[in-house]
């Protein structure tokens, strides 16, 4: 009886105390990892990344690592982050050329010769995570979103694969997967941003040339990034919100 | 008056078709659309954690830190600290969280071709970042003769 009334006190005591999603991490504390928890609060973080195009060595880690990481079919038309060249001789620097073998996956041959006068630098590519996404508005069946913290996912079991939405996209960061004839794109690497970790392509990015940010973290390194550089957004005249920002992005990328 | 009774006919027939329609089309509504749908916009809320519930392949710097913290340590200082592990040894989520690491021992990446991942002569590459052509530099032999990968500096 004395055991069961302690049972009855300590059960009880839990539940005041341990209401929602506490109640949930408890098992986790129980079970001796409590950092396994489930502690991610969808309304606390707005996402957006960083990237510096100064810092950029076109070595091509993040596109291997995004494709291992998120299983992307390794064909020469499946990105969800790709790298590009651009090759802009002053002459003409409306119309510089751009190169990008197999999304960068296997680095640049060198093409190009030093000392002609020409500007010559990489861009890495990927989905921008707009906060108004002409990919989401065109969706007839509401299988693509921008979630409550900021990233623009696509909900497989609802895609039609009716291509509206890679069509959408002004940067062209969508594609078909041949597997499921649905559409695919970055996910900002959901799975470990929820999990406190960054995505693939930033972790093995050797250059620090991407860095995820959290807009709504005040301590978060995005915010001295963007005070303290020149930043741009690609296609800012679509006004789709991109939250892709560049550092040193120069007037000729498209 | 006849006339207008025939006319109300009509328009009983079309009240009750639109009814059975709207009938139809509620109940059809609430099996179809998922309890779920709506609550934070035009989506269904289990898509977030269908995308959560993806595996991690990549473990992270933290991970390997966890145990390799000598190595952590020895990169103090170095060119080469800011590197995440992975970038040049591979994702390695499957050996971070194995019940018995040292089984899964991860393969060193090649010497001979690593380096130069990073580090081959590339005029778009940002001025002052060291590239080599290994034809001029050092003596054909692998990189590691020379350089420390985790502390690169040739003091």
């Amino acid at each position: 009886m004395e055991a069961d009334r302690r049972e009855f006190l300590k059960q009880t005591g839990l539940l005041l105390v341990l209401t929602g999603a506490a109640a949930q991490a408890w098992d986790f504390v129980l079970a001796g990892e409590p950092e396994k928890a489930p502690t991610y609060k969808l309304l606390d973080h707005w996402w957006a990344m960083a990237m510096d195009i100064r810092k950029c060595i076109g070595c091509g880690n993040c596109v291997r690592a995004c494709k291992t990481e998120n299983g992307v079919l390794l064909e020469p038309d499946c990105f969800r982050t790709w790298v590009e060249r651009y090759h802009v001789h002053p002459d003409d620097p409306g119309h510089p050329e751009v190169d990008s073998p197999n999304g960068g996956y296997g680095g640049f041959p060198e093409k190009y010769k030093a000392g002609d006068g020409s500007k010559n630098f990489f861009v890495p590519k990927m989905c921008n995570h707009c906060a108004h996404s002409p990919c989401v508005q065109v969706c007839p069946v509401g299988a693509t979103f921008e979630s409550p913290d900021g990233v623009v996912l696509v909900d497989k079991t609802y895609c039609l694969g009716c291509r509206y939405c890679v069509q959408a996209c002004p940067y062209g960061c969508r594609y078909i997967d041949p597997r499921t004839e649905t559409v695919d794109k970055c996910s900002l690497c959901y799975h470990r941003i929820t999990k406190g970790l960054t995505t693939a392509c930033c972790e093995v990015c050797p250059m620090g040339a991407r860095k995820l940010g959290d807009l709504k973290d005040p301590k978060d390194p995005i915010h001295d990034f963007l005070k303290d550089h020149m930043i741009h957004v690609l296609k800012p005249e679509m006004a789709t919100g991109a939250k892709a920002y560049y550092n040193g992005l120069d007037g000729s990328v498209r | 008056m006849r006339e207008w009774l025939r006319d109300r006919e009509h328009m009983v027939r079309m009240g009750i078709l639109f009814a059975g329609a709207l009938a139809v089309f509620l109940v059809a509504r609430a099996v179809m659309v998922p309890k779920d749908f709506g609550t934070y916009g035009h989506f269904r809320t289990g898509a977030l954690a269908d995308n959560m519930a993806h595996p991690l392949v990549f473990a992270g710097r933290q991970a390997c830190g966890d145990c390799h913290d000598d190595i952590v340590a020895s990169r103090k200082g170095s060119k080469h600290e800011q590197i995440g592990c992975e970038a040049c040894h591979g994702a390695l989520e499957a050996h971070a969280s194995a019940d018995d690491p040292s089984a899964l021992k991860p393969k060193l990446p090649d010497v001979k071709t690593i380096c130069l991942v990073c580090h081959r002569e590339n005029v778009a590459k940002p001025a002052g970042f060291p590239q080599v052509d290994p034809k001029d530099h050092g003596d054909g032999g692998p990189c590691t003769s020379c350089h420390n990968p985790h502390h690169p500096e040739i003091s």
